[in-house]
C-alpha cells in the first residue's frame, strides 16, 4: 500500500514535470525524458527489491445496460486489479517485493497486439487483459513472451480449440455459468425451460451453453425464441408502456414451462422479462437469477472483508469483472510470495502444480485446470439483491474436483496447449 | 438394533449424558455475529440463561484475567466492548482500530493485542487505563492472535498475506514473517511454548512452527472419508492443559479433529454442528465447547470420553466463545 502510493506520487510528479518541460520546448522535453529514464533506472537499482510490473490492457466497456444501475464504471475491472496490487504490496513489504500496475486503455481501432508489444518493450511480461476474444488471441500470438490473464472474455473456445499456453483465465466461461445455473434449476426441479435468446453472436453463444447445460443436467428446452434487437431507444419516455405491452405478447402461448431462461449478454431485453411474462414464471440467465463470478451482495467466507476494502478504496460496489482482475493480480502475488516469480516458466509451472491455491473468498481453494489454464471456481447465483445460491450444487459429484462439474471437463476439451 | 442403540436413537445426544456427574457451574459467553448478541450458557444446566445485546457484528470474545469483564469485538462498530461479568451490562469500551476481529491478552492480563481486520494493523491496548499504546503494521486481514506463555512473543496471522508475523512484545517490532498455507485463521502456542500451531483455512492444514527458529517443522493434514478435501477448513485450535492432546475445528467439515500432540497424528474426528470455528475449555478442563456458525448452536464435548454430549441452541451465526472461571 505504502510503496504503491509512493510510486504513484512519484510518477505523477514526473508526469507533471514532464508536461511542464514539454511546454517550454521540445528539446528540453527530450532532455527531461532522458533524465526521467535515468531516475527510473537508478531508483530500481537502489531499491534492490524484486519488482513485478503488471500491465492492464483493456477495451473500455460499452456504456449501455437495460438498467442504469448496471452501467459499468470507468474503472470496471481495473479497480479490482488495483486492490490486489495494494494487497500484494502489503505482503511484499515483508518479502522485499513490489508490485505496480500500468493501465492501457485501447481506443477504437487500436491494435491490441501492438499495445501489448509496447508494454513488453517497457519491461512488462505479465498482462491482465480485458479484451474481446479475437483481440486477446492476436495479442497473445504476437507476444509469446507475455503471460496474459484473461479477466474479461467468457468464450469457451479460448479454453478449447483456441486455447494458448500463455493465456490464463480467471474469468469463467459461458459453459461454467450455464452449468452452475442448470445445477440449481435441477435441484429446484424446474426442468422445463423456455429459452429466449438475443440476436447477437454472444447471446447465441450463451444460448448454446445453456442448451448444453440443459442436456447435461436433465432439463428440457420446451421452446426456443429469439428476441430480435431492432435497435432504437432503450429508455424513452414511452418505454415502460411499450415494454408492458410487448413482453407479455412476446412470451405468450408458450408450451408448459417452469422457468424462462434468457440469453442476453448484449443487454437488450432480459432485464425487462421479470414480472412481464405472459405466464407467472420465474426468470433466470441474463436476468432474474443470474450466474456470476462475483456480486456486491456476496458476504460469505470472509467476502465481506474484500467487499469493504474495495468500497473503502473506490466508493462503489465490486463487480464480477473487478473480481476477475483481482484474482489475476492476486495469482501473480501468490506466485511471487511463494518464490516462483523469477520467470514466466516457473510461474506457470507453479500455477499448474497442486501446490498452488488461491483464497478467493468463495468458500474453497481455487486451483487451475492444468489442461486449459482455466481457474476453477464456484459460481454465485444472484438476483442482484442477494446471493440466492452457490454452485456446484450438493450431489453433483466429480472424481477430481466438484468444481469440474462446471464447464467443459478434461475428457471433452479440445484444448491442446501450445 | 440393540436396546442401547434403540435408546440412543430415541434420545439422540441426551443419553450419554445421563450417567455423567453434573458439571461445575461456569458461565460460557458466545458471540453471535449476525444477531448482535452474546449468549450466556450456564454449564451446570447447559441452558442459555441470558442473552446480552452488544454492538454490531460481535466476533472475538474473551474474559479478562481478573474475571471482571467479558471483552467482545464489535467489528462493525470499530470498538471492543467491555461487558461487566457481574451485571452482564456493557460497561465500557476499549479503543481498537477499525474492524477489530480477534484479540489476545498478555499472561498478566494487562495488555490487549487486537487484530484490526480491515486496517492491516495490530493495536496494543492498556486494559486498565483503556488507552491505545501503539499500532504495529502487519499483512492483509490480520486475524489469528497468540502470545507465547512467557509473554515475550506475539504472533499475528494475516489471512490474505498468508503469514504468521512474530512480534517482539517489548520493542513491538516484527522479528520474523513465516509464510504458510493459504488463509491462516488461528494461532495457538502449546502450553509449554515449544510449538506454535497455525491453521490454514483454505490451505486445509495446520502448520507446526518452531517459535525460536521460525521454521515450519511439520504440516498436519486431514482426511475424512466421504468428504472432499475442499470441505476440510481448519480454524480454531485448543490444547489440553497437559499439552498432550490438540483439538482442531474443521469448519464446513462439521468435525473437530483430535490430535495426539506427540506424534502429530489425528486419533479421532468428532461430529459437531455445521461450520465449527472456535472452541473453549471449561476451567476444570472437563468439557470443550464449540461454536457451530451455520447450525446456530454450541456442541459440548466430554474431554475424557471424547464424546459429544450436548447441543445447545444460541443466536445467529455464533462466532467465538469464552468461559469465565467463576
Amino acid at each position: 500500500m505504502i510503496s504503491l502510493q509512493h510510486t504513484n506520487d512519484r510518477r505523477s510528479r514526473w508526469q507533471k514535470s514532464l508536461r511542464h518541460e514539454a511546454a517550454v520546448a521540445a528539446a528540453v522535453g527530450r532532455r527531461a525524458a532522458v533524465w526521467l529514464g535515468l531516475i527510473l533506472a537508478l531508483s530500481t537499482d537502489l531499491v534492490g527489491a524484486a519488482e513485478f510490473k503488471i500491465g492492464y490492457l483493456r477495451v473500455p466497456d460499452v456504456k449501455k445496460a437495460v438498467s442504469p444501475r448496471d452501467v459499468p464504471a470507468d474503472d470496471n475491472g481495473l479497480a479490482g486489479a488495483k486492490l490486489a496490487i495494494a494487497d500484494n504490496n502489503t505482503t511484499g513489504r515483508f518479502l522485499d517485493q513490489r508490485f505496480s500496475l500500468q493501465d492501457v486503455s485501447l481506443e477504437e481501432g487500436q491494435d491490441a497486439a501492438a499495445a501489448a508489444g509496447l508494454l513488453r518493450n517497457s519491461g512488462i511480461s505479465l498482462v491482465i487483459a480485458d479484451l474481446p476474444g479475437d483481440d486477446l488471441l492476436k495479442a497473445a500470438d504476437a507476444n509469446r513472451d507475455i503471460l496474459f490473464f484473461n479477466a474479461g472474455a467468457l468464450d469457451d473456445r479460448l479454453r478449447g480449440e483456441d486455447c494458448r499456453a500463455n493465456v490464463i483465465h480467471t474469468a469463467p466461461t459461458r459453459s461454467m455459468f450455464a452449468d452452475a445455473l442448470a445445477q440449481y434449476l435441477a435441484w429446484k426441479k424446474w426442468r422445463r425451460w423456455l429459452l429466449v435468446a438475443g440476436s447477437h453472436e454472444r447471446d447465441r453463444l450463451f444460448a448454446d451453453a445453456l442448451k448444453r447445460a440443459a442436456a447435461r443436467f436433465g432439463a428440457k428446452v420446451v421452446q426456443e425464441r429469439t428476441f430480435e434487437d431492432a435497435g432504437g431507444a432503450r429508455r424513452t419516455d414511452s418505454g415502460i408502456t411499450q415494454i408492458q405491452r410487448r413482453i407479455p405478447v412476446f412470451t405468450q402461448s408458450a408450451p408448459e414451462y417452469d422457468v424462462l431462461v434468457a440469453a442476453d449478454e448484449s443487454e437488450v431485453f432480459a432485464a425487462y422479462l421479470p414480472y412481464h411474462t405472459w405466464d407467472a414464471r420465474p426468470v433466470a440467465g441474463s436476468a432474474g437469477l443470474m450466474p456470476k463470478s462475483w456480486d456486491a451482495a456476496h458476504e460469505q467466507w470472509g467476502a465481506s472483508q474484500l467487499q469493504s476494502r474495495f468500497v473503502a478504496m473506490f466508493s462503489r460496489p465490486m463487480t464480477e469483472r473487478d473480481w476477475n482482475a483481482w484474482a489475476a493480480a492476486r495469482m501473480i502475488g501468490e506466485a511471487a510470495a511463494r518464490g516462483h516469480g523469477e520467470s514466466l516458466k516457473a510461474m506457470i509451472a507453479f500455477f499448474k502444480s497442486p501446490e498452488f491455491s488461491l483464497a478467493g473468498f468463495k468458500g474453497q481453494r481455487l486451483t487451475l485446470r492444468d489442461w486449459n489454464l482455466q481457474l476453477r471456481q464456484p459460481i454465485l447465483l444472484t438476483d442482484g439483491r442477494v446471493v440466492v445460491s452457490v454452485s456446484p450444487q450438493e450431489g453433483f459429484l466429480h472424481q477430481v474436483s466438484e468444481l469440474d462439474t462446471l464447464g467443459y471437463d478434461r475428457p471433452e476439451t479440445k484444448c491442446k496447449l501450445k | 438394533m440393540s436396546m442401547i442403540a434403540a435408546l440412543r436413537f430415541l434420545f439422540g445426544f441426551a443419553l450419554p449424558f445421563v450417567g455423567c456427574v453434573p458439571a461445575n457451574a461456569y458461565l460460557a459467553y458466545i458471540s453471535n455475529e449476525k444477531s448482535n448478541t452474546v449468549s450466556v450458557i450456564d454449564t451446570s444446566t447447559w441452558q442459555v440463561t441470558r442473552t446480552i445485546k452488544v454492538g454490531q457484528r460481535p466476533r472475538g470474545i474473551a474474559v479478562t484475567r481478573d474475571q471482571r469483564y467479558v471483552l467482545v469485538a464489535a467489528s462493525d462498530d470499530d470498538t471492543i466492548q467491555m461487558i461487566d461479568a457481574k451485571t452482564h451490562r456493557v460497561a465500557g469500551k476499549l479503543p481498537s482500530g477499525p474492524d477489530p476481529e480477534s484479540f489476545v491478552q498478555d499472561p498478566a492480563g494487562k495488555i490487549l493485542y487486537v487484530a484490526n481486520e480491515n486496517d492491516n494493523t495490530v493495536t496494543i491496548i492498556d486494559i486498565e487505563t483503556r488507552t491505545r499504546l501503539a499500532d504495529v503494521p502487519v499483512g492483509v486481514e490480520p486475524e489469528g492472535m497468540a502470545v507465547s506463555p512467557d509473554g515475550a512473543i506475539l504472533v499475528c496471522t494475516s489471512e490474505t498475506t498468508s503469514m504468521a508475523h512474530f512480534i517482539d512484545t517489548v520493542s513491538r517490532k516484527i522479528l520474523a514473517n513465516v509464510l504458510i498455507d493459504a488463509r491462516p485463521r488461528y494461532a495457538e502456542f502449546k502450553p509449554d511454548g515449544a510449538e506454535l500451531w497455525v491453521s490454514s483455512e483454505v490451505g486445509g492444514s495446520i502448520s507446526v512452527i518452531d517459535p525460536l527458529k521460525h521454521d515450519v517443522t511439520r504440516k498436519i493434514r486431514f482426511e475424512i472419508s466421504g468428504l472432499r478435501r475442499e470441505a476440510i477448513q481448519p480454524v480454531g485450535i485448543k490444547f489440553t492443559a497437559d499439552g498432550k492432546t490438540g483439538f482442531v475445528a474443521l469448519g464446513p467439515a462439521n468435525r473437530i479433529a483430535v490430535i495426539d500432540v506427540g506424534t502429530h497424528l489425528v486419533s479421532k474426528y468428532l461430529l459437531v454442528g455445521h461450520r465449527v470455528w472456535h472452541m473453549a475449555f471449561t476451567p476444570d478442563d472437563r468439557f470443550l465447547l464449540s461454536t457451530n456458525g451455520l447450525s446456530n448452536d454450541v456442541s459440548v464435548i466430554d474431554v475424557a470420553s471424547l464424546k459429544v454430549i450436548k447441543t445447545i441452541q444460541v443466536g445467529e451465526l455464533p462466532w467465538g466463545i469464552a468461559i469465565a472461571r467463576e
